[in-house]
């Protein structure tokens, strides 16, 4: 391993500008005679527009244009698109409502869009949004997951009960089978609680057109700029495609809310033709709330069959899944195919069956937030499974080892052929780091002083690497998964790699160069990365999915490969050669069993020139491109222990340890992906105990804001113990798995299951706030005042 | 329009401004200066936070009128030179930071929670000290240490610059 190669733990490049202020967010990019939009949006969940009255406001001062949803509509802009066809179990599509950018006759949410201002100032915009009238009939509304398809509401015509689909996966008899002859069945009830992803940097979008070439340029806060182009021309129909320059360029973070394509950007670029001005608009940070896709939403009765060995033969489970008013980009296929087939978790379990109804309310949409179903998925399987040992009287790491998978390939009943890992290893590890022999001392030591300290587990897996485009293809995905990449060598050696995925956090300018550098054996100062823009990069699929290293970066090595193998013409010629005996090694291309050899930058250079070949034998340059398409999903999988302390008079949870053992394949930067487990933790732990989106009956959001919805700060959180274990990914080139969402999939099981341990029973929901955990940690002490 | 004079990064600076004009948009629309984020509009988030008369403030909740005669530092103005103030040094040597949105306002907070609590400072005290600046993306876990370490390199700086 070499300083800046794989597996070192390399300084961030892109730190310099972020920790100078002189990172470039999408907010900070001003375009000459640049208006500002503001949006008007529904106060109502659920409302017919009888009419909207723009006279008073448009001759307010600084108005430039009000535009409506009419207005798209007269101009033939198509509404946001699903890009994921699930199929009821009956065979019919699922019900997919319109999803008009700006409402057409009806508003279905809180914050959805009903016009959009555009101003010489934001301020006046805002002043203008005021003075427009609506008027509105009132619907009444369904916001309750539960209850949305028995409610006397119908949020859209095409779904006359709010159900978009009835979905189902697994084999249906064998799991009823299995249930039959079952010794015992652990049941539990669940609900996955919605979260706001809330990434610092709120949404923007700056739209441009410029009509001497007829192209418009569209700056957004996108994890997935391609996709974002793409959607923005077939679908919606904003501007050709060839013609449509979309640029994301420093984001800050997206946790999935940035994959999808949004009113608001659409609006953006539309207006910038119609107005013939730049156009910028840049959340707040109460429209994020209102209208930034969620995440999660689910409720669930799941239950587990196990034999007379305590080996686990049945999970039979029904999942309510809340999809809010439209949907979203990707919506459908984050409680379908990034969930079920994952309810087998780590488990060797021969039969598994699972229903899935998805939704409609009058909420905000919901989509891929970090980790997208498989947190979801992992909820169910691993707070089944502890409370499952508990009933059976094992240690619940030794049921779950009991029960682990160790052969592999491995198919699952839910579709998945896992390829690798070593359970055991990662669950040995957690155990050690843990302390967990010492744990019951702990235990008797915090109930001297009055408290109550439990220890949960989580062995999570998640499905990453995403994906096989033939496989999610005949899941209903409408795109390919693949990942592109572009080596550019330069005649002076240094390197320009362009990169369809896109870093919003990950540190991709790094471990990126960390892999060209490794590869061609040149200093990592000499790569450059470039992505997100459509008018460098020429395709690609995004960043999600913890993806970027295992798809993305396949593709790299794919392309290096290429450009070695041009390079080894190269200097065949140069050598005066065969190309078969040249060699590249150590960043020389060397004539194999001499001391003959050249340099990369002397090869690159050579290829540029071009005097020691001629272009009938040989292209001139240096430059390759690649598309990776993966053969097999990734497979992280990994133990999070989390031992916490509750104090029963004030219900407060402290997290007195926590260990992450995490096989992620091999890694590239092992600085980075231990501060992604960190990340993900964070988030897992928020939803765990802080965070909750709540809407109330009548579909207000009353948790729309920092101050009532509570975000993890830094006094909330432990410092963690994190350690690796490796199996090498056998379905991609580099061995690599993934690590972006492991933490935010791990961690919630794992902090329940510590509380539940403490308090000796299992009734207690996320959040679980000091008020839920004092009234659980109550009713375990004094049943008959709790009732 | 009122007219606001202050001193930003040591240079003087007048302008006319909305009277309603948060410090934060002077700072970021009339001085393109955009290292200082808008994270909220709530005064939770602390990415605008800069420093007042060389106290922490969020930008976000003074007005720009309210800065007038003041003197700003913005993390633009801390670097001395080519060479990063130390608390900016340890936030890249302890990987502080992600997608660095956050990072501005940390790190002008950390640089105020030593001068007001010394160079010298427990994990502990730091995680109390950063209630008033949300990360999503690092879970903190390596914000505290490079706070940590940036305290105590910020005792061997240069006396010119720690007097900032």
């Amino acid at each position: 391993m070499t300083a800046t190669g794989i597996g070192a733990p390399v300084r961030r490049k892109e730190d310099q500008r972020f920790v100078t202020g002189q990172g470039r967010y999408v907010d900070d990019f001003n375009r000459p005679g640049q208006a500002y939009a503001y949006f008007l949006r529904s106060p109502h969940a659920h409302a017919t527009i009888r009419s909207i009255d723009t006279g008073p406001a448009a001759i307010m001062p600084g108005v430039i244009a009000i535009f409506t949803g009419d207005d798209l509509a007269a101009d033939k802009i198509g509404g946001l698109i699903c890009g994921w066809m699930i199929h009821s179990k009956d065979g019919s599509p699922m019900k997919a409502g319109p999803h008009p950018a700006l409402a057409q006759g009806k508003v279905r949410y809180v914050g959805d869009h009903v016009a959009v201002v555009i101003a010489e100032t934001l301020a006046q915009a805002k002043d203008a949004a005021e003075a427009i009238v609506v008027d509105y009939d009132m619907l009444p509304a369904i916001a309750d997951t539960a209850q949305a398809t028995k409610a006397s509401v119908q949020v859209h015509e095409v779904s006359p009960d709010n159900t978009v689909f009835n979905w189902h996966l697994g084999n249906k008899d064998e799991t009823e089978a299995a249930f039959a002859r079952a010794k015992h069945v652990t049941t539990i009830d669940l609900v996955n609680n919605r979260l706001v992803p809330n990434a610092l940097e709120p949404r923007a979008a700056v739209g441009e057109y410029d009509p001497g070439t007829d192209n418009y340029t569209l700056y957004t806060t996108s994890q997935n700029p391609h996709v974002a182009r793409l959607v923005l021309s077939a679908f919606i129909g904003v501007a050709p495609e060839h013609k449509l320059r979309v640029i994301a360029p420093d984001v800050g973070g997206g946790f999935g809310s940035k994959i999808f394509i949004y009113a608001e950007e659409t609006v953006c670029v539309w207006a910038a033709k119609k107005v013939k001005r730049p156009v910028k608009w840049t959340s707040d940070r109460s429209e994020a709330f209102l209208s930034d896709a969620h995440g999660r939403d689910h409720v669930t009765h799941a239950e587990m069959a196990t034999d007379e060995n305590g080996k686990i033969i049945g999970l039979r489970v029904h999942t309510i899944a809340n999809l809010g008013a439209y949907l979203s980009t990707f919506s459908s296929s984050v409680p379908t195919y990034l969930y079920a087939p994952l309810l087998s978790g780590q488990y060797d379990i021969p039969a598994i069956y699972c229903e899935v109804d998805g939704v409609y309310t009058n909420t905000a949409p919901v989509d891929a937030y970090r980790g997208a179903g498989r947190p979801e998925a992992t909820f169910v399987v691993e707070r089944l499974v502890e409370k499952a040992a508990r009933e059976l009287g094992q240690d619940p790491a030794e049921f779950r080892r009991k029960n682990y998978i160790t052969q592999f390939p491995h198919a699952t009943p839910v579709i998945m052929t896992y390829d690798t890992g070593d359970y055991a290893a990662s669950l040995d590890k957690a155990l050690e780091l843990a302390d967990y022999k010492n744990f019951q001392q702990r235990k008797q030591d915090s109930a001297l002083r009055g408290k109550l300290r439990g220890i949960g587990f989580s062995s999570y897996i998640e499905a990453c690497g995403i994906a096989p485009s033939q496989a999610v293809g005949s899941l209903g995905a409408g795109v390919g998964l693949w990942e592109s990449a572009e080596v550019r060598v330069n005649p002076t050696g240094s390197v320009e790699v362009l990169t369809g995925s896109h870093s919003h956090g990950q540190g991709h300018e790094t471990t990126f160069a960390q892999l060209v550098s490794d590869r061609l054996g040149i200093p990592i100062d000499q790569v450059s990365i470039v992505h997100g823009d459509t008018d460098k990069v020429q395709f690609g699929m995004g960043t999600y999915g913890s993806r970027s290293g295992a798809v993305g970066m396949s593709a790299i090595a794919k392309a290096i490969d290429k450009v070695i193998a041009k390079g080894k013409k190269v200097a065949a010629h140069v050598l005066e050669a065969s190309e078969g005996d040249i060699e590249f090694k150590d960043g020389r291309f060397g004539v194999a069993g001499t001391d003959r050899s050249l340099a990369f930058g002397e090869v690159a250079l050579q290829a540029y020139i071009a005097h020691k070949f001629s272009g009938q034998d040989l292209e001139p340059g240096l430059k390759e491109g690649a598309f990776y398409d993966p053969t097999n999903f990734t497979f992280p999988a990994g133990v999070h222990i989390c031992e916490v302390e509750i104090d029963p008079d004030t219900g407060v949870t402290k997290i007195e340890r926590w260990t992450a053992v995490d096989d992620f394949g091999v890694i590239i930067n092992p600085m980075i992906v231990e501060g992604q487990v960190h990340g993900g933790i964070a988030q897992g732990v928020g939803q765990a105990l802080l965070e909750g989106a709540v809407y109330d009956q009548s579909g207000q959001l009353i948790t729309a804001s920092f101050n009532d919805y509570c975000m993890p700060r830094a006094i909330d959180l432990p410092s963690f113990q994190v350690g690796m274990t490796v199996t090498p990914c056998p379905s991609n080139p580099l061995g690599i798995k993934g690590c972006g969402e492991a933490g935010a999939i791990a961690a919630p099981p794992a902090v329940i299951n510590a509380i539940t341990d403490a308090l000796g029973h299992e009734d207690i929901a996320m959040p679980a706030t000091p008020q839920a955990v004092w009234r659980a940690a109550q009713k375990a002490n004094m049943p008959m005042a709790a009732e | 329009m009122t007219t606001v004079s202050l001193t930003v990064n040591g240079q003087s600076v007048t302008a006319d401004v909305d009277p309603r004009t948060l410090l934060v948009q002077f700072l970021r629309d009339n001085l393109r200066l955009t290292g200082t984020h808008v994270g909220c509009d709530t005064s939770q988030c602390g990415a605008c936070v800069v420093h007042l008369n060389g106290q922490a403030v969020k930008s976000c909740t003074v007005l720009a009128v309210q800065a007038n005669a003041s003197v700003v530092t913005t993390i633009e103005g801390i670097a001395d030179g080519g060479e990063l103030h130390p608390m900016q040094a340890a936030f890249r040597e302890h990987h502080g930071l992600q997608c660095g949105f956050c990072t501005p306002g940390m790190i002008m907070s950390a640089i105020d929670i030593v001068n007001r609590k010394g160079n010298a400072l427990d994990e502990q005290t730091i995680r109390a000290e950063l209630e008033g600046n949300l990360c999503r993306c690092t879970g903190y876990h390596n914000i505290v240490k490079a706070v940590a370490a940036g305290a105590r390199g910020m005792a061997q700086e240069p006396l010119s610059q720690a007097a900032e």
